[in-house]
């Protein structure tokens, strides 16, 4: 948009855009004035929105606000609203994983441990990709035994289809053993929420811990209740 | 084996024997000579995240050989879990994906280790709940038939490592 509000700018200044435009009468120069002070003030705007200094992959614009409505592993139903005022980790995965999304989470426990009283403003979203194992119960012993910030989500294979969509997280199921086990891939990246549910960051797997820690110091600190 | 290789008649039965006793004597210091894979092999860090109920467990290790040939895992089992398998996780593009690997090879002179987002064992179904702090035994199997006990340490879920470093 502010980028947009600057070409706009520019093209006004063109030769183009001056000859095509009429003898210029009093009113008509008043305007232009008024234009340019709206567009000074557009800009003086984009200023005031200047972009935190953060360190992981930007998705600000390229994702959408968080929205889904699923059960969380106390059996209720929650909402993206829900966690609106909190800076929110999105984190896709399945409890019978039992390398990287236990590995995953215990990086963010550390992280979450790192932020001291400050990690009570941050929730870690751990929504299953596999809901015929993930039961509710199931995930509430999986997400407690990894930190208290952590909340497991699950949903109709439809809702949640639709939220891996969403992220273009991608997921996918392969039969693999004789006993009807079968392994997921999945996308291995967390996705990090402003306070108002606006997508930032992505922190890839290989992501370090001090990374995530910077921006999320920095997001919490953006809109602080002071 | 080598008995089986031709070699000149000998004439009489006993010259025969005599035969048979030396090639004997001449393997026997040669088989006493040869160690196992397991015997090359030192396990160091072993441990195990404990995930709760029933779910599938990750077991991890640092695996020396002090041999001048390299040793290949092939996988593991144990009393306490009714399946174990070697596997590896990987991740490309942004995707994590699991799978089951065949064998891990461990350099000559060198090592392997299985940490968490790389190669790893996977326990399923323990035999009873075990609980962080326990010593469970695991028994590597190595590509010559030869096998090592190791007793891994239960960690907490959220642990990061063995807690030795």
């Amino acid at each position: 948009m502010c980028a947009g509000d600057w070409r706009m700018l520019e093209a006004m200044k063109s030769p183009e855009f001056r000859k095509s435009a009429l003898p210029r009468p009093a009113w008509s120069r008043l305007l232009s004035a008024c234009v340019l002070l709206f567009a000074v003030l557009a800009l003086g705007g984009c200023e005031r929105s200047a972009p935190l200094p953060l360190r992981l992959t930007s998705i600000a614009g390229h994702m959408p606000d968080l929205s889904f409505s699923l059960t969380d592993d106390h059996d209720h139903t929650v909402t993206a609203g829900d966690y609106l005022g909190k800076i929110v980790l999105l984190y896709f995965g399945y409890t019978h994983c039992p390398d990287v999304c236990p590995l995953t989470l215990a990086h963010l426990h550390v992280v979450m441990q790192r932020l001291g009283p400050l990690a009570d403003d941050a929730r870690i979203l751990f929504v299953s990709v596999d809901p015929a194992r993930d039961t509710p119960a199931v995930l509430h012993s999986y997400v407690t035994a990894f930190d208290p910030r952590v909340v497991g989500l699950t949903g109709s294979p439809r809702a949640l289809e639709r939220l891996t969509k969403d992220y273009r997280a991608a997921f996918s199921r392969e039969p693999s053993q004789a006993n009807g086990d079968y392994e997921v891939t999945h996308s291995g990246g967390v996705y990090i929420f402003d306070r108002q549910g606006k997508a930032r960051v992505l922190a890839s797997p290989a992501a370090s811990q001090d990374d995530i820690v910077h921006d999320l110091h920095l997001l919490i600190s953006q809109g602080a209740t002071p | 084996m080598n008995a089986r290789a031709p070699s000149p008649r000998p004439k009489h039965g006993r010259a025969r024997a005599f035969t048979v006793s030396l090639l004997l004597a001449g393997l026997l210091p040669g088989a006493a000579a040869y160690a196992s894979a397991a015997q090359h092999v030192q396990a160091s860090h072993a441990w195990i995240r404990v995930l709760p109920g029933d779910l599938p467990a990750g077991a991890y290790v640092t695996l020396r050989n002090d041999d001048s040939h390299a040793i290949e895992l092939t996988g593991a089992s144990s009393k306490s879990y009714a399946q174990v398998m070697l596997h590896q996780s990987t991740t490309s593009g942004g995707m994590s994906h699991m799978a089951a690997v065949h064998a891990l090879t461990i350099p000559a002179h060198g090592q392997a280790t299985l940490a968490p987002g790389g190669y790893h064992l996977m326990l399923m179904h323990a035999a009873a709940p075990i609980l962080p702090g326990a010593s469970v035994r695991l028994t590597l199997e190595f590509s010559d038939g030869s096998s090592l006990p190791v007793d891994f340490l239960a960690r907490p879920a959220n642990a990061e490592g063995d807690g030795t470093h």
